[in-house]
């Protein structure tokens, strides 16, 4: 609009003649116009302050700014019409200026401001997608949660039965229960492993006996899966009964149940297991619904066919158990009755024998006395020789009689050795002198060769051991016709065991037990060394036996073998063959006997080198005797026994010279309270326990009170003299080992 | 004399004294602790034992010669006699120590003086049976023989 000034008023008058209509109109827009525009801002304000969340108040201002001021230009404008003052145009094109410029400000603005506001549209999009989503899982954790609910009330159910069949009624019916099937089967392999057998059914009551092959490749394609696997309803396993309904019948599903053996149990393998049988369970849904197995359904049963195998191998188990110990109940009841049985035969045969012994000893003594008598009497040659035969057999007889009473008894056990003191010398000698006739009218040298470490008194059976003694020598004898025999009798040594003939045998020699080790080689006629375990075997005769003199009776090795068994011991014969003579040796396990008594008088003959002699090694003792002679002869007596010993003869000198290193201090205490106040004068000098030496009493007092007084100034041991070199030694080992010792008064 | 002989003297000679109760048990553990580490040990104690009695015996005479008698110095002598004769074993001095001692708790001094004359008899006899013994050791050692060792068989 131009302005054409006029000269008068400075008013302006708008360029075109005031058409009456157009200017009304615009005069009205502009009206209207501006009332929008100054509406807007307020409903603007009124709605943001109503809505919480709008981030962009400030543009707001603006906008609102501008609309303000383009209401307030289309307001002013209504004055521009007609003649208007020069303030008014000012006032108009100032109110536009400003409008230009906000206006372009907010248009800038805007070209900032819109893309955001696009972009909360888009995120606003974005969330209701995800929520979307978000509600799509949860229900999914839903359906999985109430599964496994499903399945843990299942599983609950199944195990909480032990019997097979209640078990697989049990899957089947829960099964059916939460997953609304229709039909549900469960088909088992024959005992053939050929065929399979409708064996359970959820429906159908009695199961008629259907069978499948079981090499049907739907089978084949189950079986060899763990997984449940959708099968044809047309397929045999799931024709369970002809089907009625108009619409097509529901899906099945198949899975395998693995029928676990308790041979089949290896954990390593589990599930992954080689060999076994399957059992086929079949799932029908309702045919006439439009349901679909659901993978959560899927996986529900194949936990659930998992869990029945499990079930079922802890049925099998169970089964098994039972029967085992049903097995074992038979068979503990059948050996008690063979034990009694036994018993009652030992006893039978032990009766018979006993009888037996007196009933058959008694004639058989009969025969030798009178036998021998007649040997006294007048007789011819003739008869004599009669007499003598008949008396050699009846000793024989004698012999046999006794040596099987002896074996019957070694055998059953009830024979036990006599263990006494002995002289093993003295044995020896009288096996020597028992033999000694015999070979010599055989004209056999014979020869005892004693070690001289062996002992010369043991602690064993005397008589069994020269019964064994005997015995073997006689043996010797017996098969050799010529030569010489040697008795070899010496201690057994550790290193000397390494016997490749008896490697089992490891024996140990201790401080009570020694093994002896008696050896009796002879010259005769030997032994085939295939025979020789024969040799020990009872009755059994050796074919090489040709000679006239008396046969064996074949027991003797036996019974030795028996007692030297019995003597913790081994007895073994070499033989390089016939006519080379042979070796017989055994090893027996003897006590050695306690060192005599000193009460006695008899005075036991010093054995060299085989008591067991302690040595103190060096143990540092103080003696405290103001007596010279007893002082010299407990120095002496402790010297013996390899103490390092040390004298005084006073209390004074005593605390003197004692040091740590005296393990033992003995003191005399018959002088009076000398030695009482010395014993407590040494505790105070050692004030820990176990640097003190020991304090020993010596004393020839036989009463309560000295042993009283001892105790109480807290010595450790008291001893009575006289004391013996044993007693000394004693005396030592029991104070080093137990660190007290009050002699019995 | 060969050795033999004297050793068979010597076991018969030993034997004879224990016989006659002139030594004990503990004579023979004496004996048993001389070895090649203590050669004179048996020599020693008995050498020591007639010192230390000789010294008992003088002191006893002097205190029982006591106007008035110490019956508690005796009796610590007798003590000492009685504990030396036990530990070499002397029986016989020993028994009389111990007769003595009991007259001492009497205070019985004629008594005492009787007993201390049998103590010294007592001691001379056995003092000159082990000097024999000892005399006849030393000859069989001198010989080449060896001291044979006591086997009593009672």
């Amino acid at each position: 609009m131009w302005f054409k000034a006029t000269e008068s008023c400075n008013c302006i008058e708008p360029q075109w003649p005031a058409d009456e209509l157009l200017v009304k109109y615009q005069y009205i827009s502009d009206f209207f116009i501006a009332l929008a525009y100054f509406s807007i801002p307020l409903e603007l304000i009124y709605f943001v302050k109503k809505s919480a969340v709008f981030p962009y108040r400030w543009v707001l201002v603006q906008f609102g700014a501008f609309i303000v001021l383009c209401g307030a230009t289309h307001l002013i404008n209504l004055w521009t019409f007609t003649v208007h003052t020069r303030t008014v145009a000012m006032v108009m094109t100032a109110a536009k200026v400003l409008t230009a410029v906000v206006s372009c400000a907010t248009a800038l603005m805007l070209v900032h401001i819109i893309p955001d506001l696009l972009s909360v549209k888009t995120r606003e999009l974005f969330l209701k997608n995800k929520a979307a989503e978000l509600d799509r899982e949860m229900g999914l954790i839903r359906t999985q949660e109430e599964t496994g609910r499903h399945v843990r009330m299942l599983t609950h159910e199944i195990r909480s039965t032990l019997d097979r069949h209640t078990i697989l009624k049990t899957t089947l019916i829960e099964l059916g229960r939460t997953l609304a099937l229709e039909e549900c089967a469960l088909w088992m392999p024959t005992r053939t492993g050929l065929e399979l057998q409708l064996a359970y059914t959820l429906r159908q009551q009695n199961p008629v006996g259907y069978t499948v092959p079981i090499h049907l490749p739907v089978i084949n394609q189950v079986f060899s899966s763990n997984r449940a696997v959708k099968i044809s309803p047309n397929c045999p396993v799931a024709r369970l009964r002809p089907h009625t309904g108009k619409y097509l019948p529901g899906e099945v599903v198949a899975v395998r149940v693995p029928l676990l053996n308790l041979s089949n149990f290896q954990i390593y393998d589990w599930p992954e297991v080689s060999t076994r049988s399957y059992a086929l369970m079949v799932l029908m849904l309702p045919s006439d619904s439009a349901r679909q197995w659901h993978v959560h359904e899927l996986e529900l049963v194949e936990v659930v066919a998992d869990q029945v195998a499990v079930a079922l191998s802890h049925a099998a188990i169970l089964e098994e158990s039972m029967r085992a110990r049903n097995l074992l109940i038979e068979q503990n009841v059948a050996l008690d009755l063979a034990r009694r049985e036994a018993e009652t035969a030992i006893h039978a045969r032990n009766d018979f024998l006993a009888v037996m012994n007196h009933e058959m000893r008694t004639p058989m003594h009969a025969i030798i006395a009178l036998s021998s008598l007649l040997q006294e009497t007048e007789l011819t040659a003739e008869q004599r020789l009669m007499v003598e035969t008949i008396l050699k057999s009846s000793n024989l007889l004698a012999t046999l009689i006794n040596d099987v009473l002896d074996l019957s008894r070694l055998e059953d056990g009830s024979l036990q050795l006599e263990t006494t003191t002995f002289s093993l010398h003295s044995v020896f000698r009288e096996v020597l002198n028992l033999i000694k006739p015999v070979a010599s009218v055989k004209r056999l040298s014979l020869t005892l060769h004693l070690a001289s470490d062996l002992p010369v008194y043991a602690v064993g059976d005397e008589k069994r051991l020269m019964q064994t003694i005997l015995n073997v020598v006689g043996n010797a004898v017996k098969f050799s016709k010529e030569g010489s025999i040697s008795i070899t009798a010496i201690v057994a040594k550790p290193e000397s065991f390494k016997d490749a003939r008896i490697p089992e045998f490891l024996p140990v020699p201790s401080d009570s037990h020694f093994y002896l080790r008696v050896q009796v080689n002879d010259s005769g006629s030997g032994i085939n060394p295939q025979d020789i375990p024969k040799l020990f075997t009872k009755f059994a005769q050796s074919q090489a036996v040709q000679t006239k003199g008396p046969a064996g009776s074949g027991l003797g090795l036996a019974i030795c073998r028996r007692f030297v068994n019995l003597m913790e011991g081994h007895i073994w014969i070499e033989s390089e063959g016939i006519g080379k003579g042979c070796t017989v040796t055994f090893i027996v396990k003897l006590g050695i006997p306690d060192r005599p008594n000193e009460s006695k008088l008899a005075f036991a003959p010093k054995v060299p080198g085989n008591h067991v002699s302690t040595n103190f090694g060096g143990l540092k003792v103080l003696v405290m005797d103001d007596n010279g002679v007893n002082r010299s002869v407990t120095k002496g007596l402790l010297l013996h026994l390899g103490c390092d010993v040390t004298t005084a003869g006073s209390s004074e000198e005593c605390l003197r010279i004692i040091s740590p290193e005296h393990r033992v201090v003995f003191m005399d205490v018959c002088t009076g309270l000398d030695g009482y106040e010395l014993a407590i004068r040494i505790q105070e000098k050692f004030k820990k326990r176990q640097d003190r030496p020991l304090i020993v009493a010596l004393t020839g007092n036989t009463n309560r009170v000295t042993k009283e007084n001892c105790m109480r100034v807290g010595m450790d041991g008291l001893i009575l003299k006289p004391v013996s070199v044993d007693k000394m030694r004693g005396v030592l080992s029991e104070l080093l080992e137990h660190r007290v010792l009050f002699e019995a008064i | 004399m060969d050795v033999g002989q004297m050793q068979r003297q010597w076991l018969d000679y030993t034997r004879s004294l224990f016989i006659e109760g002139f030594l004990d048990n503990q004579f023979l553990q004496l004996q048993q602790l001389q070895d090649e580490n203590n050669p004179e040990f048996v020599v020693e104690v008995v050498s020591l034992f007639f010192d230390d009695s000789e010294r008992l015996l003088k002191d006893l005479n002097f205190a029982l010669d006591q106007q008035g008698v110490d019956f508690k110095k005796v009796d610590a002598h007798v003590h000492q006699l009685k504990g030396s004769s036990s530990s070499i074993g002397a029986q016989r001095v020993k028994n009389a120590c111990i007769a003595f001692r009991n007259f001492c708790e009497e205070q019985n001094v004629e008594a005492c003086l009787r007993c201390l004359q049998q103590v010294k008899q007592e001691y001379c006899l056995v003092k000159n049976k082990l000097e024999t013994l000892f005399r006849l050791e030393q000859q069989i050692v001198a010989a080449g023989g060896s001291i044979p060792m006591m086997e009593l068989g009672f």
